[in-house]
């Protein structure tokens, strides 16, 4: 019994470091942009497909793929705001909210024509999983686990020690006083993009590993991605961080007690509960 | 030569006009005052000097340079610095972040400035690592001003630095920015507690309704019967 819930737990961990870096790119661009990035889930399916271009057209590792991953969705994330968003900042939220759902469905149409509707994995055949103790370890889940903890710290870093990730944070805080500032808005929203997509790119790339590549993987996930920002309170990428690890555990922990089909309805069950008891996340803040 | 003017400015913030043909001008190391009832339009003429507000006719001068149309990031640069009467702050950040915050746009060192500032106010300087928003009312209007300092502006908008303020900030507030002023810095407020911004100031406006109605010393307006039935409480 024991070893069953550490072996869910750490199916837990995993799912978690997927969600949190979904939901701290979900974070950020709520707290400049001030609406929900409904597209983000499929930004993250994008990021998975481009990895897929170099590990099937040219033989490259996984690995080796994702910092191309990484770019191409940053760049992605940017021509879609300057393209589209970008014309929309000035009219109500909810309109940008609707169009983000345009996005994702178009997103989700070119994956599917540029890279087909079947499900997709980056390496065929058995991965010969680890056994510590009992416990059941595939090399996958320990990457996925190292890869989330090494880009938190390194967006805490950017965040705390950079002029750019500094500005974010500011223009999250108070976005009149930020422009006062002479603080250059346009130049630190493509920054936030380019952070958003990049780490949507990896969640992406992670999903993928984890289970398999298909148009709708993205899709399937952002609710949960979308339960971890609330949790954690929107607006707030630390927050993101927990909201993560706690809707992944909880979502592995409930197959315990009921059918596996329902974990997307845990994860919905603490979004509404959350909502209702404090809507403004976990941590108390001034947003 | 005059450090800001504004001639004949009418304008407000998209609707309807809150100005009709103001005008206001601020020197070199003055510090000018803006007095009048509520709903004179005292901050919106100040924010006019900063591309806050549409101006429909006249023009607003810093420097002899024409900013009527700049935005307000475009202004910074030209030296101007403004402080809002709230939200002046950065709360989730800590004093150190706010100020480098101000200083945003510089590429150059700016620990020389940061020294001054934390000088001015000590209680910012012991205060570094805190973050802003748990800070008390008087020590973040200090933190503003700190911010809009961090650029070496030649000019300084405040919009009501002593709102909500206790007398005890309220004279230290009003200490403070004459030793700001010394420094050579021009100042334009906005200040509900006219007694002691006229008192302090080199010149005051008295604004009622968007228009002008009274330009003076502050040592004469202080004087003046009807703006002391007015304004000052008899």
């Amino acid at each position: 019994m024991l070893m069953d819930f550490l072996q869910v737990g750490l199916y837990g961990v995993v799912l978690g470091s997927i969600l949190t870096l979904g939901a701290i790119g979900v974070s950020l661009i709520y707290g400049i942009l001030r609406f929900a990035h409904f597209a983000h889930g499929d930004l993250m399916a994008l990021g998975a497909y481009f990895a897929l271009s170099l590990v099937v057209g040219l033989g490259f590792p996984v690995w080796a793929s994702a910092p191309f991953a990484i770019v191409a969705a940053a760049l992605a994330a940017i021509a879609i705001d300057q393209i589209v968003y970008r014309r929309l900042r000035r009219v109500e939220p909810v309109i940008l909210l609707i169009s983000s759902f345009g996005i994702a469905i178009a997103l989700r149409s070119i994956i599917q024509l540029v890279w087909g509707p079947h499900n997709q994995v980056y390496v065929k055949g058995i991965q010969m999983p680890w056994r510590v103790g009992d416990l059941i370890v595939k090399p996958d889940h320990v990457w996925i686990v190292l890869g989330a903890v090494v880009l938190v710290i390194a967006l805490h870093l950017f965040l705390t020690r950079t002029k750019t990730g500094k500005a974010m944070r500011a223009m999250s805080d108070n976005m009149d006083l930020a422009l006062v500032s002479g603080i250059p808005a346009e130049r630190v929203i493509m920054a936030t993009w380019a952070v958003g997509g990049g780490l949507a790119a990896v969640a992406g790339i992670f999903l993928a590993m984890d289970t398999r590549l298909h148009p709708v993987m993205g899709w399937s996930v952002l609710l949960p991605v979308f339960a971890a920002a609330i949790l954690g309170g929107i607006g707030r990428p630390y927050g993101a961080i927990a909201g993560g690890m706690v809707i992944g555990m909880a979502m592995e922990l409930s197959t315990m007690i009921i059918d596996p089909t329902y974990k997307p309805a845990v994860a919905f069950g603490l979004m509404v509960l959350m909502l209702i008891v404090r809507p403004q996340g976990l941590f108390k803040g001034n947003a | 030569m005059s450090l800001l003017t504004i001639e004949g400015v009418t304008g407000g913030y998209g609707g309807a006009d809150i100005l009709h043909g103001v005008d206001l001008r601020v020197g070199p190391g003055e510090i000018v005052v803006i007095i009048g009832p509520n709903g004179a339009g005292k901050s919106t003429l100040m924010k006019a000097a900063f591309g806050l507000v549409t101006i429909r006719e006249g023009a607003v001068l810093f420097e002899r340079r024409d900013i009527t149309r700049l935005r307000p990031d475009q202004i910074v640069r030209e030296g101007v610095s403004y402080v809002p009467q709230e939200r002046n702050v950065f709360p989730s950040m800590t004093v150190h972040e706010n100020l480098e915050m101000g200083a945003f746009i510089r590429d150059d060192d700016i620990r020389p400035q940061l020294d001054k500032i934390y000088d001015l106010f000590p209680r910012l300087g012991e205060r570094r690592d805190q973050v802003a928003g748990s800070m008390s009312g008087g020590e973040r209007q200090m933190l503003a001003m700190g911010r809009a300092l961090m650029l070496e502006p030649k000019l300084l908008l405040l919009d009501e630095p002593t709102a909500g303020l206790s007398p005890l900030f309220m004279d230290q507030t009003f200490e403070r920015i004459q030793s700001i002023n010394r420094t050579g810095i021009g100042i334009l407020m906005v200040e509900q507690n006219a007694k002691q911004a006229l008192a302090i100031c080199d010149r005051g406006y008295v604004l009622t309704m968007g228009r002008n109605r009274v330009e003076d010393t502050g040592a004469s307006l202080l004087a003046n019967k009807d703006v002391a039935e007015m304004f000052l409480g008899g």
